[in-house]
């Protein structure tokens, strides 16, 4: 096994186009050293993309902020701004490990891991989230909703990589909020989450909403239904209702030991209809 | 495989070592520079026991390549106390038997120690979040989240 530093996207994307896929990106590493400790995989190059320019960097940008790829939770948690205009996003990245993991992991590690119960991503779709992905024909941007395929699979190219994720801007009256729920207090992994992310108009309903669900399928999904099912609306019962049907019809969940299927599609649907009341009060405060 | 120089600086002193690439900072710790007070627990990120500070912040050395240090700041256990003064911390610990068979105390004594830098005042609840990632599974941990509120008013000058 090799270690390489590269200094820039055009050398990372380099290395793992010849590569032939036996290169792994470097980041927070947290999910790496795992794999590669188990054995789960033995790649020949590891890439630390650490020194490019800007990877470790919070930047405003058009009025929102683009994290670079090689930022800490524990650094994003500390961005005061980013607290301020996405504070479901900081909430989700801050329940991912412990205080040393924080010091570590990174959003885009999170997503590019694949996990289905990655707890920043729903919360990443639900603020329209876009990443920038450097490759072979030079920067793309992508949604973050169409990075993950199925558990552990991005529909990331050859000689792609994602060098940063934009948090787009907000006007007033918006926020958004993340709920997962674990059998511990912390250090878990989800069983089932969602994200809810809300715009009000000057009237105090919703004029528009972004609703993501993790761990409830083979990928964190959008959820649009549930979005229809309170836009126009105040958040009163029937619209909260609407809502939590919306969000259990869109659960195709696993049954195991840490939740039942039927358990996982019924608490997804309470979580976001909590996450919905957190990210309207919210909302309500900064209008 | 082809072995990395790498130089860095651990507890204030220049150090360098010699390093595979997937040779991770715990076992360049440990092996290389005989630092031996991070201790491999679980080796996958849980436990905590292997805690060590890297560039203000705490990480599992577990989950850091030997490779990654390169002119970062490092800081282990072995640098609290001074010369022969121990750090509050760790006479706490002792004091008040925050230990029992001591694989977890190193990096608990770490992640303590950065917590109190960063807020001098801390709650029980906010020592116990903060300490999630430490696995004790000896003392229990009220007698360490004790010796941490001790030690905290100790250095407060309370």
């Amino acid at each position: 096994m090799q270690y390489m530093k590269p200094q820039t996207a055009a050398e990372v994307s380099d290395i793992l186009a010849r590569s032939e896929g036996a290169a792994r990106i470097l980041g927070g590493g947290t999910d790496l050293l795992v794999q590669l400790r188990s054995g789960m995989i033995e790649p020949e190059t590891i890439v630390d993309i650490k020194h490019l320019s800007g990877i470790a960097d919070i930047t405003a940008e058009d009025g929102g902020l683009r994290i670079g790829a090689a930022v800490s939770g524990q650094k994003l948690g500390e961005h005061e701004g980013a607290c301020a205009m996405w504070p479901g996003v900081v909430e989700a990245c801050e329940l991912i490990g412990s205080t040393q993991v924080q010091g570590r992991c990174t959003m885009v590690g999170n997503l590019c891991n694949g996990s289905p119960a990655a707890d920043s991503v729903p919360a990443m779709i639900a603020a329209g989230a876009v990443v920038r992905i450097e490759g072979p024909d030079g920067p793309r941007d992508c949604a973050v909703e169409d990075i993950p395929v199925s558990p552990g699979k991005t529909s990331l190219g050859k000689g792609e990589f994602v060098s940063s994720v934009f948090l787009p801007a907000r006007p007033k009256g918006a926020a958004d909020a993340y709920l997962r729920f674990i059998p511990r207090t912390e250090m878990d992994i989800a069983v089932a989450s969602a994200a809810v992310n809300i715009e009000l108009a000057e009237d105090r309903t919703i004029k528009s909403a972004r609703i993501a669900l993790g761990a409830v399928g083979p990928k964190v999904v959008l959820v649009p239904d549930a979005a229809d099912a309170i836009i126009g609306s105040k958040l009163e019962d029937p619209a909260i209702a609407a809502l939590v049907r919306a969000c259990e019809a869109a659960c195709n969940p696993i049954d195991d030991k840490r939740g039942t299927a039927e358990f996982r599609t019924t608490v997804a649907g309470v979580l976001a209809k909590r996450a919905a009341r957190i990210a309207m009060t919210r909302a309500g405060e900064n209008a | 495989m082809k072995n990395i120089h790498v130089s860095t600086t651990i507890n204030g002193d220049d150090a360098e070592f010699v390093c595979a690439p997937e040779e991770t900072l715990l076992d360049a710790l440990r092996n290389r520079l005989g630092l031996s007070g991070a201790k491999e627990g679980c080796g996958t990120g849980d436990c905590g026991a292997c805690t060590v500070e890297m560039d203000g912040r705490l990480v599992c050395s577990c989950l850091v390549l030997g490779a990654e240090v390169q002119d970062a700041q490092i800081k282990t256990v072995e640098g609290m106390a001074i010369g022969e003064a121990l750090h509050p911390l760790q006479q706490a610990f002792i004091d008040h038997a925050a230990l029992q068979c001591g694989i977890c105390t190193p990096g608990i004594l770490v992640a303590a120690k950065t917590l109190l830098e960063r807020n001098p005042d801390p709650s029980d609840t906010e020592i116990r979040y903060w300490l999630a990632g430490n696995l004790c599974r000896c003392t229990g941990y009220d007698k360490i989240i004790k010796a941490v509120q001790i030690a905290a008013a100790d250095m407060r000058g309370a």
